[in-house]
């Protein structure tokens, strides 16, 4: 049980972390981010690099969520900016933008970087050991979600950029800097996919390609979770998190992943707009009395 | 059909007639990388109908391009008879464009458009990519091929018609017939009465559906249309190479044609076609040189055509050679199309 439950927490962690920036950018602008994976190995290579040049790792994770923060408010005013409302050619821009990023990572740093070990060792519970740092990724994710949910309901900002979700046009003419929110959410997204690439960057090889691992889980999480960028992932999360520990434990990871899969297809045959479509129609059923 | 003198249609024929000396000016293995090229075409081409033509955006042509491409292994590998080989080929794309109605129907009955049924194809791309990549092992048998996992199958025997191997020169003139038959229809199927209805679904939906047009049935059928293209693809792809691996449809397998056609001009084929031919042509050259600056060059040249040419770096071009040379005629037809084009 406490196995199983290890799982969930590790999936649910994963999946949380891997999407939550793409879920930001995706639900606040309605941009498809496919550098997201790059923008992720960006993260993990800034945390190797400075941890190796002797910084402490909390203080190289902090390094990387700043940096890689900047560096997507730097392609956002280059190039998203132009692309606002236009949801198809930013696939293909924010392509461009990935092969930009991988084989210009390959040319400066080579095919792979030396990984560092995973700090704080384990735990021993009922006789089996488990990662702290693993469980500490769970809490980071409950965390972040809280955090952003704090920061979409409780400030300016978050009213403004909810106001601009609705209906970019009236939000504007009540006063509302649109360009300006978009700007700063991209940035946010690129922060927090920056924070997933540092977080995970000691559990795993950390080459150009990093960031490939993280793209199918995180555009499954945000399908499955739909347009609103905290109650989507969330949800999802949490039953996709539950479907792929239980195929995990019982057929092998092979047919966790195509479970998800197969789920992320169903929702959005049965409801196009994913969890967040589902709980605002209840709301409004609610409210309607 | 009215064959219009501009900018377009005279590329087209000079690309043509180009495709068609071809072999002449070059060795056999300049030629078989051209095949390879204009095998790829036919994927482009295919998103182009659906995509162009008809709004459906589609990442999952791949999927259909990989089904083929191992249902022609399977099946050629299987029945041993090197003269049912082309009958493999017929059933292949018959089989891609039934797979594609199928999940049409589910899409666009059920009501799922615009870009979720990018996702969705998406998904299916990645779920077929894991699928096939697993298959390693003795009991991922059909008949007698092994899938073979990551190495995919190998020695697959090319065409045969007759007794006629097709080959070299012979495989490069078979796929560039069948592409110049499949272009011509597609110029046709623009303006056929079927074209008009799929451009006015890619132009308003609601508005079409309530001009009495079948909206859901007029898009499965495209999207099969598209499926049976892709499927084409995928088998010329088999028949060049005589292998298919999982990558071949990979994610970056299936980004390629949506980047290609975006950036070439997704209302007009032969802005995709050409697009494709130079794309591939480019990537090898560049490649083959062994800079490891191609792809950084292949990003910055994406992300500048989707920024200042958003309607297609080739199409643009067409445009403005129309501008050039056909001043009059393209003002009648921009006052023509002006409510859809400005």
């Amino acid at each position: 049980m406490e196995d199983l439950l290890y799982q969930f927490m590790n999936n649910f962690a994963f999946l949380i972390l891997s999407a939550i920036g793409l879920a930001v950018i995706f639900g606040m602008m309605k941009i498809i981010n496919l550098a997201h994976g790059e923008f992720i190995m960006l993260g993990a290579y800034i945390a190797t690099l400075a941890t190796k040049a002797g910084i402490p790792l909390l203080l190289s994770i902090l390094l990387s969520v700043v940096g890689v923060g900047i560096f997507g408010l730097i392609v956002d005013r280059l190039i998203i900016s132009r692309l606002y409302g236009r949801t198809l050619d930013s696939v293909v821009v924010t392509w461009g933008v990935s092969l930009v990023m991988q084989q210009g990572i390959l040319i400066l740093f080579g095919p792979s970087l030396e990984t560092l070990s995973t700090p704080l060792g384990s735990i021993s519970i009922g006789g089996s050991d488990y990662s702290l740092y693993r469980i500490l990724l769970f809490v980071t994710a409950i965390v972040l979600l809280i955090l952003l949910y704090l920061l979409f309901t409780k400030t300016t900002f978050g009213l403004h950029s909810r106001a601009a979700m609705q209906n970019a046009e009236i939000a504007r003419s009540m006063g509302v800097n649109t360009n300006r929110i978009y700007s700063f959410t991209f940035s946010i997204g690129a922060a927090l996919a920056g924070l997933t690439g540092a977080l995970y960057a000691p559990t795993m090889a950390v080459s150009p390609t990093f960031g490939g691992g993280f793209l199918m889980p995180s555009f499954v999480t945000v399908i499955v979770g739909g347009a609103n960028p905290l109650i989507g992932p969330s949800l999802s999360g949490g039953v996709l998190g539950v479907v792929s520990t239980g195929l995990d434990a019982t057929w092998g990871t092979f047919f966790g992943r195509l479970g998800l899969l197969v789920v992320a297809i169903l929702v959005i045959r049965i409801m196009p707009l994913g969890f967040s479509g589902l709980v605002e129609k209840l709301s409004v059923r609610k409210s309607r009395g | 059909m009215l064959v219009k003198l501009n900018t377009e249609n005279i590329v087209a024929v000079l690309i043509f007639l180009f495709f068609f000396v071809y072999p002449v000016l070059v060795d056999a293995y300049s030629v078989m990388n051209l095949a390879y090229f204009l095998s790829m075409v036919f994927l482009s081409l295919s998103l182009s109908l659906i995509w162009g033509y008809c709004g459906i955006f589609s990442f999952g042509q791949a999927v259909f391009f990989g089904i083929s491409g191992y249902f022609y292994a399977v099946f050629t590998l299987n029945s041993g008879i090197t003269t049912l080989t082309p009958l493999g080929l017929i059933l292949g794309v018959l089989i891609g464009g039934v797979i594609a109605w199928i999940l049409g129907y589910f899409m666009f009955y059920g009501g799922v458009n615009d870009v979720f049924v990018g996702l969705i194809t998406l998904c299916l791309t990645l779920v077929l990519e894991t699928f096939m990549g697993q298959t390693a092992g003795d009991q991922w048998m059909i008949g007698q091929v092994n899938l073979g996992g990551f190495n995919g199958i190998n020695s697959i025997p090319s065409l045969q018609i007759g007794s006629f191997i097709l080959t070299g020169n012979s495989f490069y003139y078979f796929v560039l017939l069948i592409l110049l038959a499949v272009f011509i229809f597609l110029k046709w199927f623009e303006f056929s009465k079927l074209g008009i209805a799929v451009v006015a679904i890619r132009e308003n939906r609601e508005r079409t559906k309530l001009l009495g047009y079948n909206v859901p049935f007029i898009q499965s059928l495209v999207f099969a249309m598209g499926g049976a293209l892709a499927s084409l693809s995928g088998i010329f792809y088999v028949l060049w190479g005589n292998y298919i691996t999982p990558s071949a449809f990979g994610l970056a397998s299936a980004t390629i044609p949506v980047v290609l056609v975006a950036a070439g001009g997704r209302k007009n084929v032969t802005a995709a076609l050409l697009f494709t031919v130079l794309y591939y042509w480019f990537s090898q050259t560049l490649s083959a040189s062994g800079s490891e600056y191609a792809l950084i060059i292949l990003g910055l040249v994406l992300i500048v055509a989707i920024l200042f040419v958003p309607n297609g770096l080739i199409a643009s071009l067409f445009h403005a050679g129309d501008q050039l040379f056909f001043r009059e005629h393209s003002k009648s037809l921009l006052r023509k199309k002006g409510a859809k084009t400005l």
